[in-house]
């Protein structure tokens, strides 16, 4: 094991409660990890829990680059580092924090139309800092798998998914945000309070992402997604370092498309888009808002947290100065009982952060790709129209062509023609299919932002409550030594 | 209600011979009027019952001319009161003002609501702080009987003239001299007695450590209302919600909304609560403290005077001139410094004992409002959590 580059490991404990046996046992891991595994991969096989579509959507799915994909854009994955030595997860630290972030998800993806409906819980954990290699995998039962994958394991894997799925139609849940400020402290090898947390943070943020595309009945089944889950070695994600220059590209055409996207003006004969991207344009903006006011709760609580710590401190000095005795254990009772109370308070803080705010900010990403789909849908209109007018054209000139004598010309100007009919419907089917791709899509999605918003706010809610239990059993203790001075 | 503010100091206006308060009070542009209300049953006054007038600099010029006067000298004088302040409301509320567009209207009723409130709390603050320096004056067996003490109470008139004479008067010489005789003098005069050997120190640790904590307390109450204040915001951007809500979801949105509108009140009133118990105690205390320091000051300088007049008499016995005075002299000093001991002694005891109550009754009424304001707030998060999981 080399000590090139620092990075963290993180373990996909995996466990899979299957009735669905068509995914246990279609799954071939080692076989998946023998074939080609790059971006060319096509979407999911055929397979009967694909509802009442009979296309195959994907047979025809090329690889591009999507160059208008609205998530943003996949940095470099850890480049070259200074010599590190891997030092012990800091699990002692970890745990508090755990207590909100661990295993948020217990999903029931429920069937549709007639699928099998499964469990699946996946956790993230045990960040370990190790050199440029993975370890070896432990592999439990059969249903349970446990893996190590880099965070650029987890772009890449995003990064695929979203050059697949997104110009189709389909929501594909946003990995979380590489931050080059965090990792350089992690990498520098800097072992405080925040560096910690800046890990717990993005171990909490993989797991969400994780379980927010293994809950999507057609991204669960995608062959990287499976790959990424059950494989023992993933090749190191090459494409996150070349995307850089892809990266690149995308921005300059994501401006470009930004030009593009004032000037099309499309015909929406289905007053449902429109009226669906509106009410995403005002949930966007209304969720950022909560979203800055929950992050200012969360700084205001470890403000407090803080500032109780240091009064406790302060109190018990006046404690130890106060002459008269049973004022001074007093006071040093009240410097206890707000010692305990700045534990309450940082306890809180982590609750406000890791159930509210990383859900607000979860949605808010979210949306991006919400919002991403319905652009998409515009540009295949505007592909379907293109080829319309360019067969209209065509069609022109080849009337004025019948009055010349050039038999050659005119059977080519025919040949196209042809070629471009085909194109027109295909144009047209690729429209339908999308819009109708979306309408699921946003269904699907607006059902479960529902009920992750109900389940993680009971559980907010139950985290306050307890705070709240506890300062009334401190203040309770407190109450009789305030009693007894005299 | 005003009795639960004015237990910073207890055992005040019990005497029925000389009763005060100040029932109200007018906010004009920053200049507060406070009427002084008297019941008195004491000869000494024109009318058993009468009111008047009076600004805070009013109470300044009183308390100064209290500590003028060397007959005083060995007592402690009741800290004046500090300046009424609502730098902080009003900065808020301008910038409220500046930050209304960002709101909605609802929002910026609400937390143009807060302020007010916070502007009437820092009023009924300095109100009571007021009072209370009063009531000090008027439960005092020697100071109770000061004749500009009566003046304040009584003159029906303007008093900014008088007070104008007066500062002429003095020059605030007095005041000024025990300001800048820090605790060099004090530590730097030998003391004779254990008594206020051991009191020196004590004060002087007592009072930084004191300080320090009033600080910190603020620092607190002010987090808890910084968090009270984001729980509006949070409160109106999910009614925001709710209105755009068009699903089954939009009563849970209501709900929570409601419930985070009700959860801010109740912060609100623990913040203000803990400001009140705690901070205003610790700061008037400190304030008490140095009051008591600056007898300290006033008992070291008459030490150092009767040190002097000792050093003078044997000179005056070397050159055997001026004998008399000096021994006069000498006399008066030593009868000024043993009077101030003892009268330092008596005020400085019953100090203490006055403290120890005060924080006593203020911390078992802190702790029975926080357990209030946490029972209250559970009984609101199970509320809603029941109407959420029910729905």
């Amino acid at each position: 094991m080399t000590h090139t580059a620092g990075t963290f490991l993180f373990s996909l404990f995996f466990l899979c409660l299957a009735s669905s046996v068509e995914y246990v046992e279609s799954s071939q891991p080692a076989s998946l990890a023998a074939e080609d595994i790059s971006t060319n991969s096509n979407g999911p096989k055929q397979d009967s829990l694909f509802d009442d579509d009979p296309e195959d959507l994907f047979a025809e799915a090329t690889e591009e680059v999507s160059l208008d994909s609205p998530e943003r854009d996949v940095l470099l994955s850890d480049g070259p580092s200074p010599a590190i030595t891997p030092i012990t997860p800091p699990t002692s630290v970890i745990t508090p924090l755990a207590k909100y972030t661990k295993c948020i998800f217990f999903p029931v993806i429920e069937e549709e139309e007639g699928g099998d409906s499964f469990d699946i819980h996946i956790s993230v954990s045990d960040p370990e800092k190790v050199g440029e290699y993975m370890t070896s995998i432990s592999l439990f039962k059969r249903n349970e798998f446990a893996v190590k994958r880099r965070f650029s394991d987890f772009l890449g894997l995003h990064s695929k998914l979203a050059s697949k799925y997104l110009h189709i139609g389909y929501i594909v849940p946003p990995a979380p945000e590489k931050s080059i400020v965090g990792m350089t402290k992690v990498k520098v090898g800097k072992e405080d309070q925040s560096s910690n947390e800046f890990v717990e943070k993005r171990r909490s943020a993989l797991e969400r992402y994780l379980m927010r595309t293994v809950k999507h009945p057609i991204l669960l089944k995608d062959p990287d997604v499976l790959q990424f889950l059950e494989s023992s070695e993933l090749p190191r994600a090459v494409s996150t370092q070349a995307l850089s220059s892809a990266g690149l590209l995308r921005m300059v055409n994501k401006a470009a498309d930004a030009v593009n996207k004032m000037t099309i003006k499309m015909n929406e004969s289905d007053a449902w888009f429109e009226e669906k991207q509106q009410h995403f344009e005002n949930l966007d903006v209304q969720l950022r808002k909560l979203h800055t006011s929950v992050e200012s709760l969360v700084c205001h609580r470890k403000e407090l947290s803080v500032n109780t710590a240091q009064f406790a401190k302060s109190a018990a000095m006046l404690g130890n100065s106060e002459d008269h005795t049973a004022l001074s254990r007093a006071l040093s009772q009240l410097a206890e009982v707000e010692e305990k109370i700045d534990q309450l308070h940082q306890d809180q803080a982590n609750a406000d952060f890791y159930l509210f705010s990383e859900l607000l900010g979860d949605y808010v990403r979210l949306l991006t790709a919400v919002k991403g789909v319905f652009d998409h849908r515009m540009k295949t209109w505007q592909k379907w129209q293109d080829s319309q007018m360019l067969l209209q054209k065509k069609r022109e000139a080849e009337a004025k062509l019948q009055f010349t004598n050039k038999p050659d010309k005119l059977q080519q100007a025919k040949d196209e023609i042809k070629e471009l009919e085909g194109k027109v419907q295909q144009g047209e089917r690729d429209f339908e299919q999308i819009s109708k791709t979306i309408r699921k899509e946003v269904s699907r999605f607006e059902k479960e932002r529902v009920k992750d918003f109900k389940t993680i706010i009971i559980k907010y809610l139950e985290s306050l409550v307890q705070t709240q239990q506890q300062l009334i059993k401190y203040w309770e203790a407190f109450l009789p030594e305030a009693k007894a001075i005299s | 209600s005003s009795k639960t503010l004015r237990s910073v100091s207890v055992d005040l206006n019990h005497d029925a011979s000389l009763l005060i308060d100040i029932p109200d009070a007018l906010c004009e542009r920053d200049k507060v009027k406070f009427t002084v209300h008297t019941k008195t049953t004491l000869s000494s006054f024109q009318k058993p019952d009468f009111s008047v007038p009076r600004q805070h600099e009013d109470f300044i010029w009183l308390h100064d001319t209290l500590v003028e006067t060397e007959d005083y000298a060995g007592l402690i004088i009741p800290p004046a009161p500090p300046k009424p302040d609502f730098d902080s409301p009003r900065d808020k509320m301008h910038k409220l003002g500046e930050g209304e567009a960002t709101m909605t209207k609802e929002e910026y009723t609400k937390m143009k609501q807060e302020l007010e409130a916070e502007y009437l709390a820092v009023f009924k603050k300095t109100v009571q702080v007021h009072e209370i320096f009063l009531q000090r004056l008027s439960s005092h067996p020697v100071l109770s009987k000061d004749r500009n003490f009566q003046i304040f109470l009584e003159y029906d008139q303007d008093l900014s003239v008088r007070r104008k004479n007066a500062k002429e008067m003095f020059g605030g010489f007095f005041k000024n001299m025990v300001k800048s005789a820090d605790e060099v003098l004090i530590s730097g005069v030998k003391e004779v007695d254990d008594f206020f050997e051991q009191e020196k120190t004590f004060l002087l640790d007592y009072y930084s450590k004191i300080k320090d904590s009033t600080a910190k307390a603020e620092k607190m109450t002010r987090a808890h209302k910084n968090i009270a204040d984001d729980y509006i915001h949070i409160s109106a951007t999910l009614n925001s919600l709710a209105a755009d809500d068009m699903t089954a979801n939009k009563k849970n949105l209501e709900k929570l909304s409601d419930l985070f509108e009700k959860f801010r009140k109740v912060e609100g009133r623990v913040a203000s609560d803990q400001d009140l118990k705690l901070t205003e105690l610790l700061r008037y205390y400190m304030r008490d403290i140095q009051a008591a320091k600056d007898l300290l000051y006033r008992r070291a300088r008459a030490l150092a005077d009767y040190e002097n007049s000792n050093k003078a008499l044997d000179k005056a016995r070397l050159k055997s001139k001026d004998i008399p005075q000096a021994e006069e002299h000498q006399r008066q000093c030593l009868q000024k410094f043993d009077k101030l001991s003892e009268s330092g002694k008596k005020e400085l005891t019953s100090f203490k004992g006055r403290r120890v109550v005060a924080f006593r009754k203020n911390f078992i009424e802190m702790a029975e409002l926080e357990i209030k304001h946490a029972k209250n707030s559970v009984a609101l998060l199970q509320g809603c959590i029941e109407l959420l999981k029910s729905n």
